[in-house]
């Protein structure tokens, strides 16, 4: 075909090329124009994660290629599989936790009128919006082993004072529950938006047809949702999997190694500890995850894409 | 119509009209309940990082209730202002951020613009390794980052490791991905016609995006400048893990790492640092929430 | 001077042909409407002659010069958008000059210009509005008036009016008409309703499948369509087709349409009927108000015939009957008095005096 185009361009008067040189120039203009995009790609994103598997198969002081050494050092040690089975139960909790919320409160905010849920989303997205660093910090004093808030309020009602980050189990439940009093809001405005996307009159249809109020969320609104539950879910597991803010100032994993999770303990054993290339290593971990997570996504956009 | 048909029902079965009402009268209350509920979880932390900054010390270190303050001061802050290290952090980050969002919109901008609609061989694959490069986490790429930082220095001489500026080199790999991205969402919901009549009225493909498509998509503007913002500011894997001086700290590693002081915790003036350090991002989101909150759906809802 | 001839025109996408060979000359002043179904080809053709699509083969010129390479900006015309392409940023004001301080032009002589257009399309107090404070119908006039700023050499109007509502639109054709009137300017008119195209057209082109089918005036179309598609595309309700035979009987040619049903074909047409008689696939065309209620007088070509109505559609001034003649749907145009039933028998009167012949085989109208 193009040859065609080009053959029949060439046999015609000069005067025949330069729209079509116009046309190409654009794409010339296009491609300069994303061009420091591509680069800041490649350099600083493509070729680091790249270069962190070649870290991954070196010896400590990076001088050796010792292969899969790392990795089977790494699958060898018992706090390692601490770290996997502490990072997944970190992850799957705090994201269950998170979504159910976030949609409870979505409906809650949904029932008021409209004209003040403005104010109510306004209050209620605050955690997101403060930096996960500073306001772990807050949580960091609230958790305190001898000044707790929570204590003094729970030595008041007659119960046991909690020692929240110094015993393993506490601890691990005190990194949760900050994980998911930062991300529900993220939930609640997904969940928000979507609720504001389903036609009133599906309700209304629905009503006559005589369905409850849960049928209605049921048959209605979950099937509705389905598309921006699963994106927000994808999300935000891919971020609580990544996370790294909120275990570092909360408990800098511990007590011991109790709820260290991937990025910590990869920025302990990487860079704390000056072992790069195991550090390298434990970080690889995320990538299947986050893998799976983000061809999830990627489908579900493509699929989108093709709709439109 | 519809008036006989409640009258009769009114009529024949009085007590069912009157429950409809009453019960979107008792959800309506139950609402407002939970969601009072959640309010105080979800306000709580916030409010006592608020108290505690306003606590003299011994109060601080006193038995009372910890809910309340009973001897407010400003005296936290005030040191805290006063102190050249707090000071030195809030420029640092301030610096940062503003090149970052710079830097970033520059580049993405530009991008989307070119993604969105010039098109070139393998655009729309880069579109979606865009996408990609936004699911990478940060946490996934510090290390080699790192190690590369240190080759830099060895090759050229340039040292990159323990400076706040480097920080604009490595936060753009956060933010570019995802701005460009909701700005080709943005850029593609903008008619074609739109540009096929700025070709006919003989814009340039620069004079199209400067004077039609800015314009237009300014709110996806905002949008991405906002999002850029709040994660250059309260980005804290990069700073912690290549800068080590306290000249060189930006305000979140600079409050976690030289605030608590080994056993000695200052938490008046943590929480008063804490809370100045959220206060940038949050008065953004009081001005401009519709914004904020656009932004953060146009990732999942755009493209 | 501004004709607009277009030579062989030919557009592919990948290995699929939009426009297969098209050739049209358009005269100065002349106001041209492309018409046709969704896909025909018309709105490529269209944006071809603006230069927004390349042309993959042919030559288009306009004034007499090949446009081929020259960008859109260049090529001096100016266009008019379905869905408007009103900058929503700029008023009204800001719109209609955007192109002319693209261009440098002096900022008196883009007042005057804008001023000048605002006066003939009355959107004078219009001008510092933006786009969304204003009515369908008006946005429609800045986008006329954006194109009669720049006083190109060629209008080209992209379905202009299929986002306004029925009575806007009727509105806004008159006024397409009238500004044609007082600016003349060559204009080049894509619709896809046969009621615009013969209402504003000098000519109307009417494409289909990525081919003309038919060049004409508006009359010429709407009484002797060259094809089968074009008389079936022009006029409403569409044109009637029922199978038919051509028979010679004693000399004289008959239309049979069922065993008991034929007339006589009118002696004019006799001659140029002859040789299709026994040819198979034969469609006898003939428009509804052709198929009128039976009057007293019986005039010459007119014949009568008994039918069962199936469906009556009051229209006020006039009552469309429906009924089945030879496996066809058939639809006549008779008097609101004169007692169509659904259900029942009426006596129809057909007029063959204006009636086609068209061979199904070649789609050619005889």
């Amino acid at each position: 075909m193009a040859d065609i185009v080009a053959s029949s361009a060439a046999a015609r008067a000069s005067g025949r090329t330069s729209l079509h040189k116009v046309m190409q120039r654009k794409s010339t203009i296009a491609f300069l124009m994303a061009l420091p995009l591509i680069l800041m790609i490649f350099i600083l994103v493509a070729y680091p994660a790249g270069y962190a598997i070649w870290l991954s198969m070196l010896n400590k002081s990076m001088t050796k290629f010792v292969g899969f050494g790392n990795f089977d050092f790494l699958f060898k040690r018992a706090t390692f599989w601490e770290i996997v089975l502490q990072s997944c139960i970190f992850a799957i909790t705090a994201v269950i936790f998170k979504a159910i919320i976030g949609f409870v409160v979505a409906h809650f905010v949904n029932n008021i009128p409209t004209k003040g849920q403005r104010k109510w989303r306004g209050m209620l997205l605050v955690p997101w919006v403060i930096p996960a660093a500073m306001s772990t910090l807050s949580w960091l004093w609230l958790f305190d082993p001898s000044y707790s808030a929570f204590n003094w309020i729970f030595v008041h009602l007659g119960l046991p004072k909690i020692s929240w980050l110094g015993e393993a189990g506490w601890a691990r439940f005190s990194v949760i529950l900050v994980n998911v009093w930062i991300g529900a809001p993220f939930f609640l405005i997904m969940y928000l938006a979507a609720l504001k996307s389903v036609p009133e009159q599906l309700y209304e249809a629905a009503s006559i047809d005589g369905a409850t109020w849960w049928q209605r969320i049921w048959f209605v609104t979950l099937p509705m949702m389905r598309n921006i539950i699963a994106i927000t879910i994808l999300f935000s597991t891919i971020v609580t999997f990544a996370n790294f803010d909120i275990v570092r100032v909360l408990t800098a994993g511990g007590p011991l190694t109790a709820t260290h999770v991937f990025a910590t303990w990869a920025f302990k054993v990487g860079i704390e500890s000056g072992d790069i290339p195991l550090g390298a290593t434990v970080s690889l971990f995320m990538v299947p995850i986050l893998a799976v997570a983000a061809t999830f996504i990627l489908r579900d956009i493509s699929k989108r894409g093709s709709e439109v | 119509m519809a008036n006989a048909a409640v009258a009769t029902a009114g009529a024949v079965r009085p007590l069912r009209y009157g429950s409809i009402s009453r019960d979107r009268k008792w959800a309506l209350r139950w609402s407002y309940f939970f969601l009072t509920l959640f309010a105080i979880f979800f306000l709580m932390p916030p409010f006592y990082m608020l108290i505690t900054s306003l606590k003299p010390k011994e109060e601080i270190a006193a038995i009372t209730n910890p809910w309340w303050v009973y001897a407010p001061t400003l005296d936290n802050f005030i040191e805290l202002l006063t102190q050249n290290a707090y000071m030195t952090f809030f420029r640092n980050s301030a610096i940062v951020s503003v090149c970052v969002v710079i830097v970033t919109m520059l580049i993405s901008v530009i991008a989307a613009f070119s993604l969105a609609r010039m098109k070139f061989w393998g655009s729309a694959t880069l579109a979606t390794g865009v996408f990609l490069t936004y699911l990478i986490p940060d946490t996934l790429l510090f290390i080699p980052l790192f190690k590369m930082m240190s080759w830099v220095r060895d090759t050229t001489g340039i040292e990159l490791v323990n400076h706040w500026w480097t920080m604009i080199i490595l936060y753009p790999t956060l933010t570019v991905p995802f701005c460009t991205w909701i700005m080709i969402g943005y850029f593609a919901s903008i008619p074609k016609e739109l540009d096929e009549a700025a070709l006919i009225d003989g814009a340039t493909w620069m004079q199209t995006l400067t004077r039609i498509f800015i314009p237009v998509a300014l709110p996806g503007i905002i949008a991405a400048t906002i999002f850029c913002f709040t994660v250059s500011w309260a980005q804290f894997l990069y700073p912690l893990a290549f800068t080590t001086s306290t000249t060189e700290l930006v305000l979140p590693v600079g409050i976690v790492t030289t605030l608590i002081k080994g056993d000695v915790f200052n938490w008046g003036q943590i929480m008063a640092g804490a809370l100045l350090g959220a206060a940038p991002p949050l008065i953004i989101y009081a001005f401009l929430m519709d914004y904020y909150i656009a932004g953060l759906t146009a990732g999942a809802t755009k493209g | 001077m501004a004709q607009v001839s277009l030579r062989k025109v030919i557009k592919k996408y990948d290995e699929v042909l939009a426009v297969r060979g098209v050739d049209l000359d358009i005269a100065d002043k002349e106001f041209i409407v492309l018409v046709g179904p969704s896909g025909c080809g018309k709105s490529t053709t269209l944006r071809m002659i603006a230069g927004l699509e390349e042309i993959s083969g042919g030559d288009i010129a306009i004034g007499g010069d090949v446009v081929n390479d020259v960008p859109p900006k260049d090529r001096d015309i100016a266009m008019v958008f379905q869905n408007y392409a009103l900058y929503p940023h700029m008023n009204v004001y800001e719109n209609m000059s955007f192109g002319l301080k693209l261009k440098k032009t002096p900022k008196q002589e883009i007042d005057q210009r804008v001023r000048a257009a605002a006066g003939i399309l009355d959107i004078t107090e219009l001008l510092d509005r933006k786009p969304k404070q204003l009515s369908g119908g008006q946005r429609q006039r800045v986008a006329m008036g954006r194109a009669i700023v720049r006083d190109p050499k060629v209008f080209l109007f992209d379905e202009p009016l299929s986002n306004l509502d029925a009575k806007l639109r009727v509105q806004m054709r008159t006024e397409i008409k009238k500004v044609h009137q007082k600016v003349r300017t060559t204009t080049v008119y894509v619709t896809h309703d046969q009621v615009e195209a013969m209402t504003l057209a000098d000519r109307v082109v009417v494409m289909n499948a990525g081919l003309i089918e038919q060049v004409g005036t508006p009359n010429d179309l709407y009484h002797s369509p060259a094809t089968k598609f074009v008389a079936g595309f022009i006029g409403s309700p569409a044109m009637n087709f029922i199978p038919c035979q051509l028979e010679q009987a004693a000399g004289a040619l008959r239309v049979r349409l069922s065993d008991k049903l034929s007339f006589p074909v009118p002696d004019g047409r006799t001659a140029r009927y002859t040789s299709n008689v026994g040819k198979p696939n034969l469609i006898l065309g003939l428009r509804p108000e052709h198929i009128a209620e039976t009057r007293p007088h019986i005039e010459p070509n007119q014949h009568d015939f008994d039918q069962v109505i199936e469906v009556v559609e009051p229209m006020g001034m006039e009552t469309l009957v429906y009924f089945t003649l030879a496996g066809a749907e058939v639809c006549g145009r008779v008097n609101p008095n004169a007692g169509a039933t659904a259900e029942r028998s009426m006596k129809l009167r057909a007029d063959l005096s204006n009636m086609h012949l068209i061979d199904d085989t070649t789609g050619k109208v005889l």
